[in-house]
């Protein structure tokens, strides 16, 4: 079990001045989302977190070491990233895409065992993309990509699951499917991060809620408690109307 | 694939290089049948052929296979570097820095060691200069490299210009093949097929993490790659083999491009197995190449850049009209 912990930290967002710094205890089990309108940082944020981007000041703890201290290896065997976009320069199959998340885990002379081979195939038919496993991923939808993005990182099997926007282009029942295995992944012990742009889904599915202000101002805490209409409005700067359903809030813009 | 058993490939590749410098020995202006260069092989055979064939003839084939294997893997890391399928070590300007050492030398009417030693300092100095420059005060990205090695690519070339048309017509033609790529100026294939070998053995262990480089440098940094030493080290390895294959054999092109790029579509993208199959295919590819250059219009020869060139641009073209 890995806990992730940010002191005083604040990411390097060119031309900010006042932000607020942040103090995050990302714990095993927990669901975190991370709401905020474009450009307010989501992404650097999980970039900072996953020790790629330099933080202006601060620093990030993982199990209380420094993560500057651990090696990259060590460093990604315990915790991996979905990105956002991706680059598919190169010709790869689905299979090909999702083996790369074995990289942390295999010597520089190790070749990939029937053990790994069976591991991408597991995440593969957990994201629903398995029928997909020879298919050139440059020539899949954006949500299949999306999946087997996703299936990579199920494949590397980090304890501290790091997405960006990990319901970009998928539809509703793969949505549903991605929370729910993340809910399952959270239910293991694993800590899950995500930036998401849809409030209804942070509402059902995240038990820990981050709000990022355009201004440098944040707040975070118990879902319950940062769900609120009024933070939600002037986050986006934009009137909702919300409702209870199922014992879930939701919101539509007003 | 990384699933499949790479010795096949491999295997298959290697015989072919063996046939094609089996070939390569037998065929010149005395012809020797393939049984009588089997047997010069294995120790026996007429004076005569010993010296024909293990003196003259052997080593301008290895040193064929040499240059192409080495322009090939150097193709092939860098497109990996590069995230860019279309790169190869003449496009940054590596072999235009080999040129214009190699010209001016001549130029000033040095011969052999000196023109080759001046060429391998051009190469370098292109590589430092590329490099430098695309690094820059801000990051390094792979696109802001390709462009500055274009760019002073395209600055070596009107120095070459510059010093063509202030040389004097005597000294004119070497030159020219010279800049065509011609091998029968190679001294000695040892220097570059150790270097070939060494290349080879050391680029086996970075294969995986080459191939997680080759999904971005942000992807592979969070796979645990260490991605800047990683960069660095393929670029210097890339620039230490085009300098020492431009070394050999004046400036070849299109290997690089070509045989990276065949390979891959038919042995997928697993750089544990494509880039000792480069080596492998490349060396093979410019055997049969100068084999041809050598008797196409015997006694005289042509310059080996001249088939290579012939022979990958079409094939080039082939791939990217039928690649979309």
């Amino acid at each position: 079990m890995t806990r992730l912990t940010t002191e005083a930290l604040i990411i390097d967002i060119p031309g900010r001045a006042s932000v607020v710094p942040l103090n995050l205890a990302i714990e095993p089990g927990q669901v975190w989302g991370v709401l905020g309108p474009n450009g307010v940082g989501k992404t650097t944020l999980l970039h900072t977190l996953a020790g790629l981007r330099e933080p202006r000041s601060g620093q990030l703890l993982l199990d209380g070491t420094p993560l500057g201290n651990i090696r990259r290896k060590t460093v990604s065997q315990r915790m991996g990233l979905v990105f956002q976009d991706r680059q598919d320069g190169f010709p790869a199959t689905a299979l090909e895409t999702a083996l790369i998340g074995r990289h942390p885990w295999l010597s520089p002379w190790q070749m990939e065992s029937g053990e790994d081979l069976a591991i991408a195939e597991r995440a593969l038919e957990a994201l629903d993309v398995i029928h997909l496993k020879d298919r050139l991923v440059n020539t899949l939808s954006g949500g299949e990509r999306q999946r087997v993005a996703i299936a990579t990182l199920m494949t590397q099997s980090p304890e501290i699951w790091l997405l960006d926007e990990p319901t970009n282009h998928l539809d509703l029942q793969h949505q549903t499917a991605v929370m729910k295995l993340l809910r399952q992944q959270a239910a293991c012990d694993r800590a899950v991060f995500m930036c998401l742009h849809d409030l209804n889904l942070a509402a059902r599915w995240c038990d820990q809620i981050l709000l990022l202000y355009p201004d440098g101002q944040a707040c975070w805490g118990p879902a319950r408690d940062m769900l609120v209409t009024s933070a939600l409005e002037s986050l986006f700067g934009q009137r909702l109307l919300s409702a209870e359903l199922d014992g879930f809030p939701v919101f539509v813009p007003g | 694939m990384p699933i499949s058993s790479p010795y096949k490939p491999l295997l298959i590749l290697l015989l072919a290089g063996f046939l094609a410098a089996l070939i390569s020995v037998s065929i010149g202006s005395t012809a020797i049948g393939f049984e009588d260069t089997l047997r010069v092989i294995t120790g026996s055979g007429t004076e005569l052929q010993q010296t024909l064939i293990l003196e003259l003839r052997l080593p301008r084939t290895l040193s064929a296979f040499a240059t192409g294997g080495l322009l090939a893997v150097a193709g092939a890391l860098m497109q990996v570097l590069l995230r860019n399928p279309l790169a190869d070590p003449y496009v940054l300007g590596l072999s235009g820095g080999a040129a214009v050492g190699a010209l001016l030398a001549m130029l000033a009417g040095a011969a052999g060691f000196l023109v080759s030693g001046s060429a391998f300092a051009g190469a370098m100095l292109a590589t430092l200069l590329v490099f430098g420059l695309a690094h820059g005060s801000g990051s390094w990205t792979p696109s802001r490299l390709l462009l500055t090695g274009v760019v002073v690519a395209a600055g070596w070339g009107a120095i070459i210009t510059l010093i063509l048309s202030m040389t004097p017509a005597s000294r004119l033609p070497g030159m020219l093949y010279w800049l065509m790529g011609d091998l029968s100026h190679a001294a000695t294939p040892w220097p570059g097929l150790i270097i070939l070998l060494l290349v080879c053995l050391m680029v086996f262990p970075l294969g995986r993490a080459l191939n997680v480089l080759a999904r971005g440098s942000l992807q592979a940094a969070a796979l645990g790659v260490s991605v800047r030493p990683l960069e660095w080290s393929i670029y210097l390895m890339a620039s230490l083999l085009t300098a020492t294959a431009v070394t050999m054999a004046g400036s070849v092109g299109f290997v690089g491009l070509v045989v990276p790029h065949m390979l891959r579509l038919v042995l997928g993208n697993d750089q544990r197995l494509i880039l000792p199959a480069c080596a492998l295919a490349g060396g093979t590819l410019l055997v049969l190449a100068d084999t041809l250059a050598r008797v196409v219009i015997a006694p005289e020869q042509l310059p080996v850049g001249v088939i290579t060139a012939l022979i990958g641009v079409p094939t080039f073209l082939y791939l990217l009209y039928r690649s979309r």
